[in-house]
C-alpha cells in the first residue's frame, strides 16, 4: 500500500466535485441542490489544500479560509432567498421558480 | 406713371386680405364695397396706364418695373416685375374692367349667401384677379406661370363654391386635374426655353428668337407645342376642353368672369405674347389653326342640342376660343386678340343675362323649362338680345368685325379649308344661339305656375352692368374696323391693329397684316357679305326651328335619332376619357396602393423587417427556459469546452 499522495487528495476532490456538479443539476429541490453547491466549494477547498501543502505555500490555505467565509454568507443568503421562495409559493422545487422564462 | 404699375395687382390683393381676414366681420355690407372697390381702383389705374402709353409715340409704348429679385440660383434668374405695353394693357383694361362689372354683378347675385360664404367669395374672386393680371402683366414666363397657376386655383376654389353639392366639388377637382395636364407641358416648354435662351424674362427671350431658334427647327417646334399644350389645357381646347363645361357648376359670375371672359383666353395671350416663338415654328402654327378651328365646329355642334343654358354658352365658350386660336394659328396674333376683347364683352354679358334668368327662375337653368321672359325681364332681354345679335356676327356689333377679321386673315392665309369650318361655324353659332334666346325669351313660359308668379326683372346692381356689357357689346367692335369697311366711310385706319403693331412687329404676321390702309380686294368684301349672310340664314332658321315650328326639332332628332344621341351625348367624350384615362389611371392607381404600397411597403418592407426581429427574438427567447438546471448545463458545458480548448486546444 503506497503513501497517500497529492494524486489520491486531487482525486477525491474530483470525485466530490462531480458529484456535487451532478447533484446541482438533477436535483429538484432547492435545498439539496444548495447542499451540492456545498460539496463543490469544499471540493474545490480541497484541491486547495494539498497543492498548499504539496509546494510549501500559504497562500492557498489563505484561499481556502475566505472560500469558507463566502460559503457562509452565502448558505446565510441563499437559505433566506429558499425561505422567501417557500413562503412565495409552498415549495422548494427549483422547476417552479421558471416565470422568467421567454 | 411706370412707377404706378405695382399697384394695379396690388389693388385686388389688398381686397384679397380685407375680404379674406376681416370679411366675416365686416359683414356684407363692407365686402360688397371692398370687393369690387378694389377691382374698380385697379381698372381707374389700369386705364391711366392705358392713357399714358398712348400719350407716348408708338417705338416708347413700353412701361416696366422690376420689383424684386425673386429667384436666383446660378445662371437663373426671374424677377417679380411687369411689363405694360399695347398687348398687357388691353388684357388688364378688359381683366379689370369687365371683373369690375362682375364683380358688381355678383353683389346682387350672391345676395342670398350668407356672411361666410359671401366674404369668401369675394375673397376668391379678387384673389382671381390678382392672378390673372400677374399672368399678363408678368414680364416673364415663371411670374406669368405663376398667374397662371393662380387663376386655376381659383377656378377651382369658385367651381367649387358650393361645395357641400358633390357634383360640384367633383367639377372643381376635374377642372383643375385637366389643366394640370396642360400646366406640365407649359412647364416642359418654360425649361426648354430656359435650357434654350439662358432666361425666361420675355425681354431676353423674345427678341432672341429669329437669331437662337432655326426657323422650323426641331427646338422651335417642341419649345412652341409644349406651350401651346399649356393654352390647350387652359383654353379648353380640344383634347382638354372637357373640364369647362363641367365648370359650370359654379356660380354664374365666376362662368362669365373666368370661364369666359378672362381665364380661358390666358392661353390665347400666351401665345400671343410668344408669337416670335411661333413664328420661328410654322408646323406649331399649323397645328394650333387646325386645333382652333376644329374646336370651333366641334363645341359649336354640341352647343346645338344641350339643354343647359349654362352648358350651351360653356360649348360657346369654347367654339369661340376656337376661333382665337383659329386666328393666331395663321400668325393673325391682332385679331386673336381683337376677338379675345369684343369676346369678353358679349360672352360675359351673355353669362351675366343667363344668371339673370336662372336668378329670376330660382336656380332652373333648363331651357326646356323657360320662355317667354322677354316681358318679365326687359332690360335682361335687350341686353341679351345686343349679346346674340353680337356673337351671332351681325354688323355692326363687336362680334362681327372680330370674327370677319378672323375667317379674312385664315382666307388670306390661304386656307380654304379652315375657312370653311369657321364660316360654317359662324352659321352654327348664329344657330344654336338664338336657339336659346328664342326657348329662353319668347313664346310660352314652360316652368311652374310658382316660378312664373315669382320671376322678377333683377336688382339695379345686376340690371347696370348689364347694360354697360350691352353698349360694350355693340359699339366695342369699332376699335378694330377693317379698312375693307373704314375706307367706306373715310380711310378709318383699323385702329386696334395699329395699336397692337409695335408688339406684333418682327414676326411675319406684322408684316402682311400691318395696320396700313393698303388696297381692299373684292374678296374680302365677298366673304364678309357671305359671313353675313351665313348669320342671318342661322337667325332664320333657330326662328323657324323654336318660334315657328316648335314641334320640329323634336321630330328632326326623332327622324336622325343617331346623330342626334351623338351630339346630345357630347360625343361620348367624357365616357371615352373615363374609360381610356380615368379608368386605368385608377385601376394603377388601386395597384399602386394596394400591391406597392400596402403590399410591397407596408407589408414586405415594414412589416416584414417588424416579423423578422419578432421572429429573431422568439427563437432568442426559448433559451430563457426560466429553468436553474438548464442554466447550469449550459454554464457547465461552456467550463468544460474551455478547459478542454485550454487543454488540448
Amino acid at each position: 500500500m503506497s503513501e497517500i499522495g497529492v494524486g489520491h487528495y486531487i482525486t477525491l476532490s474530483a470525485i466530490l466535485f462531480t458529484i456535487g456538479a451532478v447533484g446541482v443539476l438533477t436535483r429538484k429541490n432547492a435545498i439539496i441542490v444548495f447542499m451540492s453547491i456545498e460539496i463543490m466549494l469544499n471540493a474545490a477547498n480541497l484541491a486547495f489544500v494539498t497543492f498548499a501543502t504539496a509546494i510549501g505555500d500559504l497562500g492557498g490555505m489563505v484561499m481556502v479560509l475566505i472560500v469558507i467565509a463566502v460559503a457562509a454568507a452565502e448558505a446565510a443568503v441563499g437559505l433566506a432567498i429558499i425561505v422567501a421562495m417557500f413562503r412565495h409559493r409552498e415549495t422548494v422545487n427549483v422547476e417552479a421558480f421558471n416565470t422568467m422564462r421567454g | 406713371m411706370a412707377a404706378w404699375i405695382w399697384v394695379v395687382p396690388a389693388l385686388p390683393l389688398a381686397g384679397v386680405l380685407i375680404n379674406g381676414l376681416f370679411g366675416r366681420r365686416l359683414g356684407k355690407g363692407a365686402v360688397s364695397v371692398v370687393g369690387p372697390g378694389a377691382v374698380g381702383a385697379a381698372f381707374a389705374v389700369s386705364l391711366a396706364l392705358f392713357l399714358d402709353l398712348v400719350g407716348r409715340p408708338t417705338a416708347a409704348r413700353q412701361l416696366t418695373q422690376t420689383l424684386y429679385s425673386w429667384l436666383a440660383a446660378g445662371d437663373f434668374e426671374a424677377s417679380v416685375g411687369f411689363l405694360v405695353d399695347p398687348l398687357s394693357a388691353t388684357l388688364m383694361l378688359v381683366v379689370t374692367g369687365v371683373g369690375f362689372l362682375i364683380h358688381v354683378y355678383s353683389v346682387g347675385y350672391m345676395h342670398d349667401e350668407d356672411r361666410r360664404g359671401f366674404a369668401r367669395y369675394f375673397t376668391y374672386l379678387n384673389l382671381f384677379t390678382f392672378a390673372m393680371l400677374l399672368l399678363v402683366m408678368a414680364d416673364n414666363f415663371l411670374l406669368l406661370f405663376v398667374g397662371w397657376e393662380g387663376v386655376g386655383l381659383c377656378s377651382y376654389l369658385l367651381i367649387g363654391f358650393w361645395f357641400k353639392d358633390r357634383d360640384n366639388a367633383t367639377a372643381g377637382k376635374k377642372a383643375f386635374i385637366v389643366n394640370r395636364i396642360g400646366d406640365f407641358g407649359f412647364l416642359l416648354g418654360i425649361f426648354l426655353i430656359f435650357g434654350t435662351f439662358g432666361s425666361v424674362t420675355f425681354a431676353d427671350v423674345l427678341p432672341a428668337a429669329a437669331t437662337v431658334l432655326a426657323p422650323g427647327g426641331d427646338l422651335a417646334f417642341w419649345i412652341c407645342l409644349f406651350l401651346f399644350v399649356g393654352a390647350v389645357g387652359k383654353s379648353a381646347q380640344i383634347p382638354l376642353y372637357v373640364w369647362l363645361p363641367d365648370a359650370m357648376a359654379g356660380p354664374t359670375p365666376v362662368s362669365a368672369l373666368i370661364h369666359a371672359a378672362t381665364m380661358v383666353t390666358a392661353g390665347v395671350y400666351m401665345v400671343a405674347r410668344s408669337h416670335a416663338l411661333y413664328d420661328m415654328a410654322p408646323e406649331v402654327l399649323a397645328i394650333v389653326a387646325g386645333i382652333g378651328a376644329a374646336t370651333a365646329l366641334y363645341a359649336a355642334t354640341i352647343g346645338l342640342v344641350q339643354t343647359d343654358i349654362k352648358k350651351v354658352l360653356a360649348y360657346s365658350t369654347i367654339s369661340q376660343l376656337g376661333y382665337m386660336f383659329l386666328a393666331v394659328g395663321v400668325a393673325a396674333y391682332a385679331a386673336g386678340i381683337f376677338h379675345l376683347v369684343t369676346h369678353a364683352f358679349f360672352k360675359a354679358l351673355l353669362f351675366l343675362g343667363a344668371g339673370s334668368v336662372i336668378h329670376a327662375l330660382h336656380g332652373e337653368q333648363d331651357l326646356r323649362r323657360m320662355g317667354g321672359l322677354k316681358s318679365i325681364m326687359p332690360v335682361t332681354y335687350w341686353t341679351m338680345l345686343g349679346a346674340t345679335l353680337a356673337i351671332a356676327g351681325i354688323p355692326p356689333l363687336a362680334g362681327f368685325f372680330s370674327k370677319d377679321e378672323i375667317l379674312w386673315r385664315v382666307w388670306d392665309a390661304g386656307h380654304p379649308v379652315l375657312w370653311a369650318i369657321g364660316f360654317a361655324t359662324a352659321g352654327l353659332t348664329a344657330l344654336y344661339m338664338f336657339r336659346l334666346f328664342f326657348l329662353a325669351f319668347h313664346g310660352e313660359f314652360r316652368g311652374t305656375p310658382e316660378q312664373r308668379q315669382h320671376a322678377h326683372e333683377s336688382p339695379p346692381s345686376m340690371i347696370v352692368p348689364l347694360v354697360v356689357l350691352g353698349v360694350l357689346s355693340v359699339v366695342g367692335g369699332w376699335i378694330g374696323i377693317p379698312p375693307a369697311i373704314g375706307n367706306l366711310v373715310g380711310h378709318l385706319p383699323n385702329a386696334f391693329e395699329g395699336w397692337l403693331a409695335p408688339v406684333f412687329e418682327g414676326g411675319h404676321g406684322a408684316a402682311v397684316h400691318g395696320a396700313e390702309v393698303h388696297a381692299v380686294p373684292p374678296a374680302e368684301y365677298a366673304l364678309m357679305a357671305a359671313s353675313v349672310a351665313v348669320a342671318a340664314l342661322g337667325i332664320l332658321a333657330a326662328r323657324h326651328l323654336w318660334l315657328a315650328r316648335p314641334d320640329l326639332p323634336q321630330r328632326i332628332a326623332a327622324r336622325f335619332q343617331a346623330p342626334y344621341a351623338l351630339l346630345a351625348n357630347k360625343y361620348w367624350i367624357d365616357e371615352l376619357y373615363d374609360a381610356a384615362v380615368v379608368r386605368p389611371y385608377n385601376a394603377l392607381s388601386r395597384f399602386a396602393w394596394r400591391v406597392v404600397d400596402d403590399g410591397l411597403i407596408d407589408g414586405l418592407l415594414v412589416g416584414g423587417t417588424g416579423a423578422l426581429v419578432q421572429w429573431q427574438s422568439r427563437v432568442a427567447s426559448r433559451w430563457e427556459s426560466g429553468n436553474v438546471a438548464t442554466y447550469l448545463t449550459v454554464f457547465f458545458g461552456g467550463a468544460i469546452a474551455i478547459l478542454v480548448y485550454y487543454l488540448f486546444g
